[in-house]
This record gives C-alpha cells, sequence and structure tokens, in this order.
C-alpha cells in the first residue's frame, strides 16, 4: 500500500473552493452560504471523528460495535432525510418514513452483498460491514431525501389540481399517482447518471480510492460495479417506501388529502 | 335557435343532456354535520331544490361545502336519498355529490384530458350553452381564462349527471352573460331533480336560481 498522506496544509488549499460557494451564494442571493459553509465544517469534524472512531472498532473487532456504528449511522441518515424538505411532516411521521426507509433498504442490499458478493469472515467484519453500509446510505440519502422532498413539495404545489379529482370521486391513488411517480423518477436520476458517467465522465470514488491505494485496477473496478448495483438497488428501495409511506400519511380512511398533517 | 331535441344522439352518454336525468334526484341531507373548525350543520334539500349560501369571507363556507363533500375530516351525517355516506365509498360518494372549488384545479396540460372520453361529447355540448368555443377543449389549460376555466370546471362536474352538486361561488369570475347562461343550466338540472348548494355573493342569484337563502357567520349557518 503506496498511499501518498496529505497534509493539513494541502486540505486548507482545497477549502478555498467552499469559500467560493459560499460567495457564489451571496451574489446570486441563494440564501446558501451558512449553508454551504456550516455543512463544510461539519463535514471536516464527522470525518476525521469517524476515522478515529472507525479505527477503534476496526480494533474491537466485535458484532456489537459494528451494530452500533451500523445504527448510529443510519439514524443519522434518517434524521437528515427527514429534515430536507422544505415542507415537512407534523411530528414524528417524517422520521419514522426515512427511518424505515434507510433500515428497509440498508439491510436488503449490504445483507445481499455480505451473504452473497463478498462473503468476509466473519460476516460482521467491521471492515465491510461499516464501510459498505456507509457507501449504500450516500445513495439512501440522495434518493430518499429527493422523494420525500418531491412529494411534499409536489402535494403542496398540485394541491388545487389534486382536490378537483377527489371532488370528482377520482381515487387518491389516482389522483396522487403523478406525483409519486415523479418523486420515484426525481430520486433515480442520481444513481442513473452516476452509472451511466462511471468510469468514462467519472472514476467512481471507490475505485479510484482503491487504485489510490495500490489495487489493481480490474480488482478495483469489480469492487465498484457491485457497489453500484447495490447503490441502485438501495436508491430505488428508499424511494419507494419513502414515496409510498408519505402518500399514505397524506390520506385517511376517506380517501382526504390531508395537508393538515403537514406543517 | 338550435334543434336541441333533433339531436339523434340516443347512445351517446350526452343525452342525458336532452331527457332530465330525473333517475338521479335524490334527497340531500346534512344533520350535526361539524369539525374542529366549523359546524354543527343541518340542512334538507329534496330533490329540484337548491340552497344558497352567503356570508362574510372566512365565516365557513367552502368549509361547509369541503365537509359535505367530505373532502375536510368532520362527524356527522350526510345522506343522499337515505343512503348515508359512509355506506359507500368516498370515490362514489363524492362522484355523486360532487364539489367545484372557488378556484378551480387542474391536473393535466390539455383541457380534454381532464374529462373522461365518453363524457367530452356531452361537455361540449354544454361549454357551447355557456359560451366556450369547441375548440378551447381541444388546447392546453394554459391558454384558458380564468371565467373559461371556472366555466370548465363546473361543467366537469355536470357531466358527471351527479343527483347532487356543490358549488363554491361558481359565477364570481363569469360577466353577466355568461352567468345568466350558466344559471339557465343549473335550473334545467334542478328541474331534473338536482339538490344543488351554492356559495354566492350574489343576493340575485339566489332568486334566479329559486334558492333557500342561507346566512353563514362565525361557521353558523341560518336561514336568513
Amino acid at each position: 500500500m503506496t498511499a501518498i498522506s496529505l497534509s493539513p496544509l494541502d486540505l486548507s488549499i482545497a477549502a478555498a473552493l467552499v469559500a467560493f460557494d459560499a460567495i457564489l451564494s451571496v451574489v446570486l442571493r441563494l440564501q446558501l452560504h451558512r449553508q454551504v459553509l456550516i455543512a463544510g465544517a461539519r463535514m471536516v469534524v464527522q470525518l476525521v471523528a469517524v476515522g478515529f472512531i472507525l479505527r477503534a472498532v476496526f480494533a474491537l473487532h466485535h458484532p456489537a460495535a459494528t451494530l452500533a456504528v451500523v445504527l448510529v449511522m443510519s439514524a443519522i441518515a434518517a434524521r437528515e432525510i427527514a429534515a430536507r424538505p422544505e415542507q415537512k411532516f407534523r411530528g414524528l411521521t417524517g422520521l419514522g418514513l426515512s427511518a424505515g426507509g434507510v433500515a428497509i433498504a440498508t439491510v436488503v442490499t449490504v445483507g445481499l452483498a455480505l451473504l452473497t458478493a463478498i462473503r468476509p469472515h466473519p460476516w460482521y467484519d467491521p471492515r465491510y460491514a461499516v464501510t459498505l453500509v456507509g457507501i449504500i446510505l450516500g445513495s439512501v440519502l440522495n434518493s430518499g431525501s429527493l422523494t420525500l422532498d418531491s412529494m411534499l413539495g409536489g402535494v403542496a404545489r398540485l394541491r388545487p389540481g389534486i382536490e378537483a379529482q377527489l371532488a370528482l370521486g377520482a381515487s387518491f391513488h389516482e389522483a396522487t399517482f403523478p406525483l409519486l411517480r415523479e418523486a420515484i423518477r426525481r430520486s433515480l436520476l442520481p444513481i442513473i447518471n452516476q452509472m451511466s458517467a462511471a468510469g468514462v465522465i467519472t472514476l467512481p470514488g471507490i475505485m479510484t480510492g482503491q487504485i489510490l491505494a495500490g489495487l489493481d485496477p480490474l480488482e478495483a473496478v469489480k469492487y465498484q460495479i457491485l457497489l453500484m448495483f447495490l447503490l441502485a438497488g438501495a436508491s430505488g428501495l428508499t424511494s419507494f417506501i419513502i414515496g409510498f409511506g408519505a402518500l399514505r400519511r397524506l390520506t385517511d380512511d376517506r380517501q382526504r388529502l390531508r395537508l393538515d398533517r403537514l406543517r | 335557435m338550435r334543434r336541441r331535441n333533433g339531436r339523434i344522439d340516443g347512445a351517446m352518454p350526452g343525452a342525458a343532456e336532452t331527457r332530465p336525468p330525473t333517475a338521479r334526484a335524490a334527497r340531500l341531507t346534512v344533520r350535526e354535520l361539524t369539525s374542529p373548525l366549523a359546524g354543527p350543520f343541518d340542512l334538507e334539500l329534496a330533490p329540484g331544490e337548491a340552497a344558497a349560501i352567503s356570508g362574510p369571507s372566512g365565516s365557513g363556507k367552502s368549509l361547509f361545502l369541503r365537509m359535505v363533500a367530505d373532502l375536510d375530516p368532520n362527524t356527522g351525517q350526510v345522506a343522499l336519498d337515505g343512503a348515508a355516506r359512509e355506506t359507500m365509498s368516498p370515490t362514489d360518494w363524492r362522484r355523486r355529490a360532487p364539489y367545484v372549488a372557488a378556484e378551480s384545479g387542474w391536473w393535466c396540460d390539455g383541457v380534454a384530458e381532464h374529462f373522461s372520453p365518453d363524457r367530452l361529447a356531452a361537455a361540449r355540448e354544454l361549454g357551447a350553452e355557456v359560451g366556450l368555443a369547441a375548440e378551447l377543449f381541444d388546447g392546453p389549460v394554459l391558454r384558458l381564462s380564468t371565467g373559461e376555466k371556472q366555466r370548465l370546471a363546473i361543467i366537469r362536474a355536470l357531466v358527471l349527471d351527479p343527483p347532487a352538486l356543490l358549488l363554491d361561488e361558481p359565477t364570481a369570475p363569469l360577466d353577466p352573460d355568461s352567468t345568466r347562461q350558466m344559471e339557465t343550466i343549473l335550473r334545467r338540472r334542478l328541474r331534473g331533480g338536482l339538490s344543488l348548494v351554492v356559495v354566492t355573493h350574489d343576493a340575485h342569484q339566489a332568486k334566479r336560481l329559486g334558492a333557500r337563502h342561507y346566512l353563514m357567520r362565525d361557521r353558523k349557518m341560518s336561514p336568513a
């Protein structure tokens, strides 16, 4: 392994690029500069902390420690998905939906990978389990938040049309199906882009990382392909679960549109 | 004058326009209709009867119509000819007592897509009666004026041949001519047995429709 070590100075030079985004936001009045800077700082703190935690967990090599890390990561992903949309559910509905989507999508895809493709010994080896969950959660977060945001933003925007259909006797499903379709479609675009661009326009992160770390490119490619499939599956699953779940919470037993459940 | 009765359209759903839809007549009963926001409301309309509700903005007129249509959570009894709302699916109920909001809602790009294909002919006929050119149906919603949208939204409900109809300020964006034409259609439906509840700011409209007049104030309704 011949990875080149980075110095703090190297990183601070790159940080200037984030500052550029913030300036752009101020100039164009996007009101995003605070978010950009906070997100940037947050990313640094989080990653450094995770570096230390992973070191410790790898050293422990205990299923409980692996599970604890995975649970914490998933919980944070669920919280982020629920927090992202401009329109939000009242109470804990958003969090519950996100948690459900995250849990099912992650367990299914990571489980599949650990039990069929990668099969580490033991299967809970944190070097595989934790990293896989981490990669999957990135996609889950993307598609989950896009789905929830399109659903909740869309339903408020399309309310007159949806209610007009309901008022004429259309079922809630008929009236809102286009909304669900649009939300799932939007949430799948990132992974489609990622797959189409992989290797041609972009060199995917895992592959690059492994090559930088000295692995044979073809071995790295195989890993990347597996991961892309997992990411695609996880995106679709999350989107489907959160989209359907959100629709269910937006209606009731009399097929009304319950926007009073949003705040 | 066009020969309305000479048309050979017995097999088409639009035929309902040429013979009075007496089979669709029903008595609308509303009892103790209450929500956390409004009520309790009571109302009884015999087939062919109309109720006109007026009152200041925010007094609960739209809320009342939405509660009857079961679009907002509510308790109480609403029935058509004794058949309670709860005994049928919400979609069946709303098809029998459709609600047309004051601001029309649209969900497709083309006008015609908002009508089921087998009702489009009937819709065009009704459109012609309220001054809507047939071409409007083939164009996009984007090109419609507010008044055209409003007329089309009412027609969307009328072509369902419902026994009851809930209209929220149906003629507010219409000019006097279109208003009269729309009222002519509504009167014809009333003669055919329709139970009509209409929210209106126009006191004369209630008279022209022969409607009983109600006043809504502070989310309570009383005969005027």
